[in-house]
């Protein structure tokens, strides 16, 4: 497969030409992607964006030194100063004995099986992107009389040409495409304002069109969401069991994926750095990354250096069994690369989470019975800021939800934290969900930590 | 050595006309290509920027990129409607197509215009960033120098010192802005960037420190008053500080907030809420509330585009309007929003020039420039000894706000417990919750010390990232929810 005038043949001349101008070896990687936003607010079309773009990014080593360059203009001159630059920039860089390609694994070169493309992404007239945008907006809008206002509705897609080369022998090339649909109510309360207003939302998104979520449903989910939270009070400071709903869950899992990449690891910046093989979670945390997952977000068939992607087990009933590696990363802290290795264009590659999943134990209970089964406790539907420290493990960020009271959600709850630290949480979660959905790349069920600080009032 | 062909010297005006062809007539028959009857507006936004970036970590420079992006952005404007297409292509033909693509968009009658009369207006009369050296330009062997000799520094100061990762980037970006009604401005916008950051050790306890800054400088501005040394300095201070570090305590209380990077308070609580788009939709919990009270009598904020060399300061925002001084509060009073064409335009208020974008590729929106408390008349050492007991934060990470309900955090990454009136023991860092129309309420006492940032800011909005700045004096605020785990 090839982009709009640049493909695999393209990539290996241009590696050929680098060669010839001193480099000893390298890498091409080539993003091509058609790109459509459209938003929709209050029924009437707000803004509507189209693009191609491409980008082309040489990475080249003279011996243990190297540097990555990147560009738009694929002329025939521009490419020609882009190996000049790129051998010149890294002959001024220093010697760095973990430098260099890793050694082709046979991966696949095209999309095997992986279902990455649905052609009616590409395909689907705009008036039909619209539509689906709008139909989402007004269920939402028709849901509830106190949906009074609305941030809008979405449908964003792209379909992305891929190709890669690199001297150590391994070329390959992939199409995929993918999709959201998102909707953002705006709740208030016109017969008693002093509730306030609130905001949420709720989003779908997959590779294929068919797998979306229908229109009503997303814009259903968003309003019941922005409406429960009206009326949200501060709660005391307290210590209690704290519950994360699959999305807040997914941004513990996130950090956890931060922590195990191996750049943070061999820089020693992270609370994981060197527990390989010890337990660090409670025996229900089983966490997967998993490139090869039909249909995922996260998935391709070859990694940003050419390796297979695969299924890696990271965290097996709380013993940590693997990091996610690049070829630099695995050589540093002497180990096998994982075939995660993710890069920009422009610059050099690092480690990144394909599919990561928190996987449902055996007979995993409901998100209900969890919560249920929490006398008295926070549970967690929305946080804000950034306050993870993923060398420390502190965790402290600002959370919004409910209040459980005998096993019930009593009131919404806002403006308070919850903190602890992410080695203590991840020993103490108590309960994990059957509800994995994998509407994002990186997704996780309905999970409880059995104590956390919630500092509010 | 030179990296690529030098950039330098650049006149804005006249550099997309002698690099691709774009005159004045070229211009003028894209911008008509987008014109009916229902536009209100249209504008070709064309931008060139070089990136470099240059990092070290276990004392070797290891990565060295850069990065050429081109392309132009046409939009089009129609009631509330915007149509956007932008291209890395600058051909007339792709162009025309992107002209089009975006006129898609506009509905209605009316025969397409044929050509736009446009006049270069030439360079903005702002000049905030004169035209030297760009930091791309520069040698990279100097910037290597540079980040080993940061990498000493750091070890040499502490044997707990074990990571050092140290980085360099710089941008040089060349903008031209073309309106409908004829106006055409041209603008050359540098960036540079360094940050320094270390991991500390002692036995199992490991801290990291993080520090730095940067603007719209040469190269030079790092080794002028060595600044690059006191940058390294309090990245090594901040980790070892954090060594020693108590659990943070929970729960609400008084803070005192220091001078200068603390001003992230006004950026969340304040400043995003006061954007024009928020308020045109009613989405913003200021929303309809110029004129009232919000925030003690102390408190006066403002957001402001034209300091020079500053990190968020710009001679013409991306839609070529002009950058200015906006007062958001005044003595407590809400007094206006931040604004961009379109939503001045829909609100029926004045331009402010902050119509931002974050490339070619990004349609645009009202964003803070620098944004900023203005001094008061206490002692910041009074401010502190007024406080029995409560946290003293000096340094943070990120922040975030959810705009409708005005709930926003910052988090401390260096804060000490305040006891009897004076700073004591260092604290883990925490975040920090309040709502936003209320928090300003409660400032108590406002320092003379006004400090803005370093230079290190970036905002994020609906997926777009531009640079930013924030100033605050020493500022106490009685009652703010800590959010550490100490109860």
């Amino acid at each position: 497969m090839r982009g709009n005038g640049f493909g695999e043949d393209q990539a290996r001349d241009l590696l050929h030409a680098a060669r010839k101008a001193g480099a000893t070896a390298g890498d091409v990687v080539y993003v091509e992607a058609d790109r459509f936003a459209g938003v929709v607010r209050l029924r009437e079309v707000d803004r509507v964006k189209q693009a191609r773009e491409r980008t082309l990014g040489l990475r080249l080593f003279v011996g243990r030194r190297s540097a990555t360059a990147s560009t738009a203009d694929l002329s025939k001159e521009s490419l020609a100063r882009l190996v000049a630059d790129t051998v010149a920039m890294a002959r001024a860089t220093a010697e760095d004995p973990a430098a260099g390609l890793p050694e082709d694994d046979g991966a696949p070169g095209a999309d095997d099986g992986l279902a990455l493309r649905d052609e009616r992404v590409e395909t689907l007239a705009v008036g039909d992107r619209l539509a689906l945008a709008r139909d989402a907006e007004a269920a939402a809008l028709a849901a509830d009389p106190r949906i009074v206002n609305s941030e809008g509705a979405g449908f964003d897609s792209h379909a992305k040409t891929v190709v890669y080369a690199n001297t150590a022998g391994f070329s390959g090339s992939y199409r995929a495409t993918a999709a959201t649909l998102w909707v953002s109510s705006i709740a208030a309360d016109p017969a008693a304002p002093e509730l306030g207003m609130q905001r949420d939302g709720w989003y779908t998104s997959a590779r294929a069109l068919a797998r979306l979520e229908a229109p009503a449903d997303v814009g259903r989910t968003a309003a019941l969401r922005a409406v429960r939270r009206l009326g949200a009070r501060k709660v005391a400071t307290c210590e209690v069991p704290v519950v994360f709903d699959p999305e807040a869950a997914a941004s513990l899992l996130r950090a956890l994926a931060q922590a195990v990449n191996g750049q943070s690891i061999y820089r020693g910046g992270s609370f994981l750095a060197g527990k390989l093989g010890e337990r660090v979670a409670s025996d229900l945390v089983t966490v997967v990354d998993d490139g090869r997952l039909v249909g995922g977000l996260g998935s391709r068939p070859f990694d940003a250096e050419g390796l297979s992607t695969r299924r890696t087990v990271v965290l097996d009933r709380g013993v940590l069994r693997s990091y996610l590696l690049d070829a630099y990363s695995a050589r540093k802290l002497g180990l096998e690369p994982t075939g995660n290795a993710s890069r920009s264009p422009g610059e050099a590659p690092v480690p990144a989470p394909t599919n990561f999943m928190l996987v449902p134990p055996a007979d995993a209970p409901t998100p209900e019975a969890i919560i249920r089964g929490t006398a008295r406790g926070l549970y967690v539907t929305d946080m804000i800021g950034f306050g993870v420290n993923v060398v420390t493990g502190d965790y402290s960020r600002g959370a919004a939800g409910f209040w459980i009271e005998n096993g019930e959600l009593a009131y919404p709850v806002e403006e308070i934290t919850v903190a602890g630290n992410l080695a203590r949480m991840l020993a103490d979660v108590d309960a994990v969900g059957r509800d994995l959905d994998l509407r994002a790349s990186v997704a996780a069920p309905t999970i409880r930590v059995a104590r956390m600080t919630v500092a509010g009032r | 050595m030179s990296l690529t062909e030098p950039v330098h010297p650049v006149v804005p005006d006249r550099f997309f006309e002698s690099r691709f062809g774009l005159t004045p007539d070229r211009v003028g028959q894209t911008l008509g290509g987008t014109l009916r009857a229902a536009v209100d507006y249209a504008d070709l936004f064309v931008e060139h920027t070089v990136r470099e970036s240059i990092a070290l970590e276990e004392g070797i420079v290891k990565k060295a990129s850069r990065a050429v992006e081109q392309g132009a952005g046409v939009r089009v404007l129609a009631g509330e409607k915007t149509g956007y297409a932008h291209t890395d292509d600058l051909s007339t033909k792709a162009l025309r197509a992107a002209a089009e693509a975006a006129r898609a968009i506009a509905e209605g009658g009316g025969a397409r215009g044929a050509s736009v009369a446009v006049t270069p207006i030439g360079r903005p009369r702002h000049d905030l960033y004169p035209a030297v050296e760009p930091a791309v330009d520069r040698p990279i062997a100097d910037k290597v120098r540079l980040l080993e000799e940061i990498d000493r520094l750091a070890r040499a100061i502490d044997p707990r010192v074990t990571k050092v990762v140290a980085s360099f980037s710089a941008e040089h970006k060349v903008v031209l802005v073309a309106g409908s009604d004829g106006r055409m401005v041209g603008d050359v916008q540098p960036l540079v960037r360094l940050t320094v950051q270390v991991i500390a050790r002692d036995g199992e306890n490991r801290q990291v420190g993080t520090y730095g800054g940067g603007g719209r400088y040469p190269f030079e501005w790092f080794l002028e008053e060595r600044r690059w040394e006191r940058f390294t300095r309090e990245a090594v201070r901040i980790a070892l500080v954090n060594l020693d570090a108590v659990d943070a305590p929970a729960g609400e209380m008084t803070v005192v907030l220091g001078p200068g990077w603390p001003g992230i308070l006004l950026h969340e609580a304040v400043g995003h809420g006061l954007e024009g788009d928020f308020n045109r939709k009613k989405l913003s919990a200021f929303s309809g509330r110029i004129g009232e009270r919000v925030a003690s009598d102390l408190v006066t904020v403002v957001d402001d585009g034209t300091l020079p060399g500053r990190r968020g300061s710009l001679n013409v925002d991306d839609e070529g309007v002009p950058t200015s001084r906006t007062v958001l509060i005044e003595k407590g009073i809400l007094k206006g929003y931040l604004q961009d064409r379109l939503n001045a335009r829909l609100m029926g208020m004045a331009l402010t020039g902050n119509g931002r974008r974050e490339s070619y590729r990004h349609v645009v929106m009202p964003r803070m420039t620098n944004t900023f408390m203005l001094a008061g008349t206490d002692d910041p050492a009074d401010i502190l000894r007024s406080v029995g007991r409560g946290l003293y934060a000096v340094n943070f990470g990120g922040g975030q706000v959810d705009i409708t309900n005005g709930k926003f955090v910052f988090s401390a990454s260096e804060a000490y417990l305040i006891e009897d009136g004076r700073p004591t023991r260092p604290v883990k860092g925490a975040t920090l919750i309040g709502n936003g129309p209320d928090v300003l309420t409660r400032v108590s006492a406002v320092g003379h010390d006004l400090m803005l940032d370093e230079g290190v800011g970036t905002c994020g909005k609906d997926g777009q990232s531009v640079p930013v700045g924030v100033g605050l004096p020493t500022i106490r605020i009685d009652g703010l929810t800590v959010g550490g785990t100490k109860g």
